[in-house]
């Protein structure tokens, strides 16, 4: 979108409409005539994989609409009938259901990714801030979805997730009656649910093209970190993006197709199979797995207030990250020190994730403990004071540059 | 409008500034009834008690009942339990209460709380912990036979709920 035009209308019709409404223009100029930098690797494709999945929860979630009763007393058999009776039912069910996983398996990638080459570093603040916004949104999304079949840990996962805003002094219970409509999670509660699931994915698609216009904006990111400086440095999206994002969806869609034919309940809960009791709590209530990080920081504070303050430090201290990375390099191809962090927190967030899983007692609350501290230890400490001691290896002059380096090498 | 210093307010500004706040209650009352629907209806509010026979909760023996949506227990505590939490000392809990402050008099033996967890409203489980009161699975919390918070992430003790002997027999929860 920078930059010039180079879009010409190829016929009469075409020029009609360009003049009226610069619609193709603008699409050659975003997907087609777009310079992307010519060294971008794999991990640059889950942009696009990431897309994808949003259209296959659109389109399978718009479907299961279609056969799903939102009514306590029902949704639970409704679940059970688009299994059983609907036409292709189970299909759409597991790709929603699978779907909703490999969709933040590409977000974690994603996220990650933007953190290895820091790529939330200046001019692309309000891009990642975008992005975390879009990750709030998927997690509330998600959330709500789980409760929808109305098992038995989409009511309790419903009743402490809803309960953590009772930490809140004062006026925390009303939140919660509020937020319920009623003194416990009940048939208000999965209908107000069932509203916002439909509504927030329509919202996240729309702060997903605020997210795709600030990229065309500031432009991406690459894996040595310097800007484009030349032509040279670039190739247009089309065909090179595209095809290697295509190659990267196909990739990605295997992996997803092995869940959803093979393993379509392993990354889901046996427990949910057992229609919602409100009088008894499943002995053991875990979320689902890309939630355990936060929970086990919930869990490791022994005070209920700070339990849940540490919740969402630790997603909104990505907020703030730009400002937290004093180096001003970005890719940690060149940050000898930091690198070694990136791949600590990355281990830190594995485990924060196992102990999530399990239940909360002696040595996983110590453990929880410990790396709840080095989470934030990293982002608050490390972060900041590693920009400023360490000495970074020599940043090639351009892209060209640290392409060609590379290809002499070999 | 900057240029212009006139350090008298005019009549105009007042006028944008009146028109400004009235704009501002009007969107605010409009707001509200689209807040204020997510509460409790009236058909939530109006289930609101219950009435239970406790004449067959033998000594030892915990039941449930269902009030508002959540879980009651009722438990008839023996006297060895009885003594147990006699010898406790008050002050050292979390949320101090005495065992006598929870339950009614002539009805010593009768415990009617919440069945709700004060940490995040699981449903604890009962004769458990390290209290033999209920212990609550989802993050570890410990309660005696009083219903008193003693570990764990919980802060408050269970609620007692508003109830009253209507007889000797029947329990009124509401
Ligand atoms: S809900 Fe009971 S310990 Fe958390």
């Amino acid at each position: 979108m920078s930059g010039h035009s180079t879009y010409t209308p190829s016929n009469g019709f075409t020029r009609w409409l360009d003049a009226r409404l610069p619609i193709i223009r603008l699409s050659y100029d975003s997907f087609v005539a777009y310079p992307t930098p010519r060294n971008l690797n794999y991990w640059w494709t889950f942009g696009g994989i990431l897309s994808m999945m949003l259209a296959v929860q659109l389109i399978t979630g718009i479907v299961l609409v279609m056969h799903y009763t939102p009514n306590t007393l029902m949704a639970f058999a409704s679940v059970e009938h688009i299994m059983r009776d609907v036409n292709w039912g189970w299909l759409i069910r597991y790709m929603h259901a699978n779907g909703a996983s490999m969709f933040f398996v590409a977000v974690y990638i994603h996220i990650l990714r933007g953190m290895y080459y820091g790529s939330y570093k200046a001019p692309r603040e309000i891009l990642w801030i975008l992005g975390v916004v879009i990750y709030l949104l998927m997690m509330a999304t998600a959330f709500m979805g789980y409760v929808l079949p109305w098992g038995q840990m989409s009511f309790w996962g419903a009743t402490v997730i809803t309960n953590l805003f009772s930490a809140i002094p004062l006026i925390g219970d009303p939140i919660v009656i509020w937020l319920w409509g009623g003194f416990s999670v009940d048939n208000p509660t999965l209908n107000r649910f069932f509203s916002l699931h439909y509504l927030l994915p329509f919202v996240i698609a729309a702060v997903v093209v605020l997210h795709v216009w600030a990229l065309h904006v500031v432009g991406q990111n690459n894996p040595t970190g310097v800007e484009v400086k030349s032509e040279q440095d670039t190739v247009a999206f089309t065909p090179y993006a595209t095809l290697k994002d295509a190659f990267g969806m196909s990739a990605f869609l295997v992996l997803f197709c092995w869940f959803l034919f093979y393993t379509p309940n392993y990354m889901g809960h046996p427990d949910n199979y057992i229609p919602a009791n409100p009088m008894v709590t499943p002995a053991h209530i875990v979320p689902e797995w890309y939630f355990l990080p936060f929970y086990a920081i919930l869990r490791s504070i022994p005070d209920k207030l700070g339990g849940v303050i540490a919740m969402f430090g630790a997603i909104a201290v990505l907020f703030v990250l730009p400002w937290l990375d004093t180096s001003k390099v970005k890719s940690s191809t060149y940050r000898p020190l930091y690198k070694q962090f990136f791949w600590i927190l990355v281990v830190v967030g594995l485990g924060l994730g196992y102990l999530g899983s399990q239940p909360a007692e002696g040595g996983y609350v110590i453990a929880s403990r410990i790396l709840t501290a080095w989470y934030f230890f990293h982002f608050l400490v490390i972060l900041p004071v590693v920009g400023l001691i360490e000495k970074p290896k020599p940043v090639p002059e351009s892209i060209t540059a640290a392409v060609l380096a590379k290809n002499a090498a070999h | 409008m900057a240029t212009m210093d006139t350090a008298e307010p005019s009549r105009r500004d007042f006028l944008y500034i009146a028109t400004g706040a009235v704009a501002a209650v009007g969107a605010a009352s409009a707001v509200w009834p689209f807040i204020d629907q997510m509460n409790p209806d009236a058909s939530a509010l109006a289930m609101a008690s219950t009435e239970v026979d406790v004449s067959a909760v033998a000594p030892g023996q915990i039941i449930t009942v269902k009030w508002r949506g959540k879980p009651v227990f009722i438990r008839n505590r023996t006297p060895d339990e009885m003594k147990k939490l006699d010898a406790m000392d008050v002050k050292s809990l979390k949320d101090p209460q005495s065992d006598a402050d929870r339950v009614k008099k002539g009805h010593e033996n009768l415990l009617v709380v919440v069945g709700v967890c004060t940490h995040l409203g699981c449903v604890p489980l009962g004769h458990a912990g390290d209290h033999d009161g209920w212990f609550c699975p989802c993050h570890g919390s410990h309660y005696d036979a009083s219903g008193r918070i003693h570990a764990g992430p919980a802060p408050l003790n269970l609620p007692v709920p508003p109830y009253e002997f209507i007889s000797d027999k029947v329990v009124k929860i509401g």
